[in-house]
């Protein structure tokens, strides 16, 4: 049943190799876009933290800014 | 009816709905990989290569569709101006390019023990080439136009030209000769597929949306995210 499903015929190869290659290019995306998601999460929170306690006030007045850093902090 | 588009509003949503996305994704993929790979029946003629349809079709239906998705939002940030639908087309891109190299290197997998060569220079292989080149050409934009006017503009321009070569896809079966046989899924007329593998081709076609809709969120909340970085730099 196994050697069935590897071989499929002769046409394993063919198979698993275009099955692979969607896999692989699918794990590729998901990890560079959560990279580049993660990274500008940080340095959101680090331009945030290094803001006065005036400019602070005015940031935190916008709803989305609360929710990047909500958002930052489970990281 | 833009109100509903302001980023503000929307980021409260696109922020969580992430996590659902991926475990959705993953259920879909497993049950989609697990007819594809065991429970489909082989192809009488092609035998068990006809597999590989269930990446190679869904792939290049997403990745039309998502470049579609482009042409539209392109037309309405060029006519109502609205920054939103640029930023919407931008976050798009990627995976659409990453499906549409999919199903080039999928199809060139599949063509081996079909027609006997890895590549082909017929008319729906060729039309997919060059989406992949209006593809690289409008991430490409992005990366080069540091003006972000003018990277709306370039990349809207791009969107729009490539869209004419959507219908050509589509159609190019039926305008010439090709290897590629005519389309066997018709919304308006019957399907030639049999039921046992329109059921595969469905849930790895929902598994492949699911993904880029995955990919978009969080590339969508990356763009917001770098907005709002120039925007405390502003502050």
């Amino acid at each position: 049943m196994i050697n069935e499903i590897i071989s499929m015929n002769g046409y394993g190869s063919y198979v698993w190799s275009a099955f692979s290659f969607t896999l692989i290019g699918f794990a590729t995306l998901y990890f560079v876009t959560k990279l580049q998601l993660l990274k500008e999460q940080k340095r959101f929170a680090s331009k945030f933290g290094s803001l006065n306690e005036e400019k602070t006030k005015a940031a935190r007045s916008q709803n989305i800014n609360i929710e990047i850093l909500s958002n930052t902090s489970k990281i | 009816m833009f109100k509903y588009f302001e980023p503000n509003k929307i980021f409260a949503i696109t922020s969580r709905a992430p996590k659902y996305v991926l475990f959705l994704f993953i259920v879909v993929l497993s049950i989609g990989l697990t007819e594809a790979l065991i429970l489909s029946p082989e192809d009488y003629k092609q035998s068990h290569s006809v597999r590989i349809m269930y990446v190679h079709v869904p792939a290049a239906w997403i990745s039309l569709g998502i470049f579609s998705c482009l042409a539209i939002f392109s037309i309405g940030s060029f006519i109502f101006k609205n920054k939103n639908f640029s930023l919407i087309s931008k976050s798009l891109a990627p995976s659409g390019f990453v499906f549409n190299i999919i199903a080039l290197v999928t199809g060139s997998i599949w063509g081996k023990p079909t027609w006997g060569t890895w590549w082909a220079w017929d008319a729906r292989t060729t039309s997919m080439l060059i989406l992949a080149l209006f593809y690289g050409m409008y991430l490409l934009a992005w990366r080069i136009y540091e003006d972000k006017n003018q990277a709306i503009k370039v990349t809207s321009m791009i969107a729009i030209l490539g869209a004419i070569n959507v219908p050509i896809i589509k159609f190019s079966v039926d305008w010439w000769n090709t290897l590629h046989q005519p389309a066997s899924i018709n919304v308006l007329s019957d399907t030639s597929i049999h039921i046992s593998m329109l059921i595969p081709l469905g849930m790895m076609t929902a598994a492949f949306t699911l993904f880029s809709l995955l990919i978009f969120l969080m590339k969508y909340n990356t763009e917001l995210i770098k907005v709002k970085n120039k925007g405390l730099d502003r502050l």
